[in-house]
């Protein structure tokens, strides 16, 4: 009896993160007015867990939410908390919680704190483990909407099969593995409209499979969902679908992949009427190369729910030390492209009905481009204390469908080739400064910009950088503004305190498959995280 | 704006004298592997040598970089203290085929997972990556340090080296 109370493991830990910025009045750059001077967000989780039990709460604070945030975040409050236990095969859930079934094409609940995006569900979850092999979850609640949760209630359930776990005796120690799932969602909304026939139980179905063989990888997806008008798909009547196929191979020092997608109709909401990044169920990432350098990541691209497909290619090689290309320390060269366009289809006139379809699919082929990339990046190490990152890329960005969704050309679309060198030199074992140098041209929008950038690490505690983004190919010469910009970090254990002074530019910051927009700003900006 | 300043610098030196106190044991949470399979964090095991655990994803440059630096030296790691490292990938759908194709291109030995919703991220109450985690033979969290600088990878080695010997870790 003692002894078994004491292998039970009792632990409180959690983390936390205060961000606040300090606005300068600035409105040369275009950067809002802001009364209250200062604006933070805060939150701060603490979890206790005691065996096989774990609950937990997270506070969130917006005095107000700083600016390119949603302005629906305001206030305080715990939007999340939880109770979790685990009772030989079965893990239950009461309160919120985060869940992915598959890719997420169907039904993603999770959070990207950086966005304040957070889409989890209030409710009941259960896991349950029949037999060997196999996994099911249900689950039902509303998901949050800011401080409150969304009107439609959302229910799920999903299946998932390792085939090798499954026939173990004849399976297991196969090469080839197979996994296999199916899952279900259905939303209930109520019918609100006085017009339209909106249907109230929306449902969405699909399945999944990946085959593993040594180097080689495939993933396929598929979803496929009723009538589910909405103010994204302007309330169509239409039938939604959406498919994902991924590919790799890959052996050492060689990798090769290859993924596909199509989507028509899938935005999926627990409320119809909803915008921007609320109350979404499925998740559909851009399939782009995910870009980090400011420049590359100007003009990001966003799956468009209502129509799109797309592919990307990529192909990675890396020189072994001592070749004649890869030299004493190896090279590495990474080839990436992309592409996505709109689907081929017709609008059809509206009748007089209270379901109206918009459009047709005329047939399986690309429409209206959206965009392209196409990407080279070189890393090599040249000596014990050098190294660099060369990155070319060359990007095609449709900003009316982008940015406004609107399939009519009002903006220009926007071609850009952007050159990036990145070099850090190691002046002691411990010690580091890193020079970014990076420039992007263009004859649309707002013109070429250079931007330069040092940044020195004396240790591992800390380090300071200077960045500066001149936009000196603005057509209009009054406005080829200098964003200067330095920043201060302090770094023990987990905790990481920043502090940057000076311009930012109005930009479209993305994490996953979700972005914001943030305006221009002027000021002091302060972030401190941590963890225990 | 003073006063922002003031409140700022005591903000800063009064955090900076907390120091990680130990976080427990590793939370279980159902994770990935490379081929699919779902694996419980409860299966980390070193026979009794210490695990490196460290949070990256393709997109973070600094995560990959430390990755790299490490690979440099990790043979003799290896040998002189039998040190392991568990790479954790928060990649999720959208990159999530790059996961494998970085690791085998790069030729990394290291075990490497995929939490593609963060639940082993939020478990272990990491805010952003890269983020690395010592853990003791007995499988208790004994240090930590976010993000990644040239040359951290030296005070992670000298503190497995600590560890093993007893001694009281550097923060």
């Amino acid at each position: 009896m003692f002894s078994q109370l004491k292998d039970i493991v009792e632990s409180i830990h959690g983390n936390f993160q205060v961000d606040a910025q300090y606005y300068n009045k600035d409105t040369s750059i275009g950067a809002p007015i802001v009364p209250q001077k200062v604006l933070s967000n805060g939150f701060g989780n603490i979890n206790y867990i005691r065996g096989n039990f774990s609950a937990g709460i997270r506070y969130e604070s917006y005095n107000p939410v700083m600016q390119g945030f949603d302005p629906r975040y305001q206030g305080s409050g715990i939007p999340y908390r939880y109770a979790r236990y685990k009772i030989r095969n079965l893990d239950i859930t009461a309160g919120n919680f985060y869940e992915q079934f598959g890719s997420g094409l169907i039904l993603r609940v999770y959070e990207e704190r950086g966005l304040l995006y957070d889409n989890t569900i209030d409710g009941f979850r259960a896991i349950y483990s029949p037999y060997k092999g196999i996994t099911i979850k249900g689950l039902i609640g509303h998901q949050r909407t800011f401080f409150t949760t969304s009107p439609g209630v959302v229910r799920a359930g999903d299946i998932d099969i390792n085939i090798n776990e499954l026939f173990d005796s004849a399976l297991v120690n196969k090469k080839t593995k197979v996994t296999i799932g199916g899952s279900f969602v259905s939303k209930y909304q109520a019918n609100q409209s006085p017009t339209l026939n909106q249907p109230e139980n929306v449902g969405c179905g699909g399945g999944r499979l990946n085959i593993n063989r040594g180097g080689f990888n495939m993933y396929g997806e598929y979803a496929y969902k009723i009538n589910d008008p909405s103010y994204i798909n302007k309330y169509s009547f239409k039938n939604g679908q959406g498919a994902y196929v991924s590919t790799s191979y890959a052996a050492s020092g060689f990798s090769i992949m290859l993924a596909g997608k199509y989507v028509d109709n899938m935005s999926y909401r627990s409320d119809r009427d909803q915008t921007l990044n609320a109350a979404m169920i499925n998740y559909m990432p851009a399939l782009t190369k995910y870009h980090t350098y400011l420049m590359a990541a100007y003009y990001p691209y966003a799956t468009q729910p209502n129509g799109e497909m797309a592919a990307q290619g990529e192909l990675q090689y890396k020189f072994k030390k001592g070749s004649p290309i890869g030299g004493k320390y190896g090279m590495e060269i990474a080839l990436n492209g992309s592409m996505a366009y709109g689907i081929d289809s017709s609008n059809i006139a509206p009748k007089n009905d209270t379901r109206q379809y918009h459009y047709v699919v005329k047939s399986f082929s690309p429409g209206q481009k959206y965009f392209h990339d196409f990407n080279i990046e070189i890393n090599k190490k040249f000596t014990k204390k050098l190294k660099g990152t060369f990155l070319y890329s060359n990007q095609f960005y449709n900003k009316s469908i982008v940015q406004f969704n609107t399939p009519v050309q009002e903006y220009p679309n926007i071609k850009t080739n952007i050159f990036v060198l990145d070099v850090t030199y190691k002046y002691k074992p411990t010690s580091s400064i890193r020079f970014e140098g990076q420039t992007m041209q263009t004859m649309q929008d707002k013109g070429s910009w250079v931007v330069g950038m040092v940044e020195w690490t004396p240790s591992s505690n800390f380090f300071a950088a200077i960045l500066d983004q001149y936009n000196y190919g603005n057509a209009d010469p009054g406005k080829r503004y200098h964003y200067y910009l330095a920043t201060v970090g302090f770094i023990r254990d987990a905790m990481r305190i920043t502090l940057s002074y000076g311009k930012q530019r109005a930009g479209i910051f993305c994490v996953g498959g979700v972005c914001r927009t943030i305006p221009a700003s002027d000021g002091l900006a302060m972030t401190i995280s941590t963890s225990f | 704006m003073k006063k922002v300043i003031v409140a700022i610098i005591v903000v800063v030196v009064c955090s900076m004298s907390f120091t990680f106190e130990g976080g427990g044991k590793i939370p279980i949470v159902t994770i990935k592997n490379l081929d699919g399979s779902k694996v419980s964090t409860s299966t980390f095991t070193n026979n009794g040598k210490p695990i490196i655990i460290s949070f990256w994803a393709t997109w973070c440059k600094p995560c990959k970089k430390e990755l790299d630096n490490i690979l440099d030296d990790y043979a003799d790691w290896q040998k002189e203290t039998g040190v392991k490292i568990i790479a954790v990938s928060i990649d999720d759908a959208r990159t999530m085929p790059k996961v494998v194709t970085d690791v085998k291109s790069k030729g990394w030995p290291y075990e490497v997972y995929i939490d593609d919703n963060q639940d082993f991220k939020r478990a272990m109450n990491v805010n952003v990556v890269p983020h690395v985690f010592i853990v003791d033979g007995n499988g208790e969290i004994v240090w930590t340090h976010n993000s990644y600088a040239e040359g951290d990878e030296i005070k992670l080695y000298e503190n497995i080296k600590r560890l093993i010997k007893g001694e009281k870790l550097e923060h």
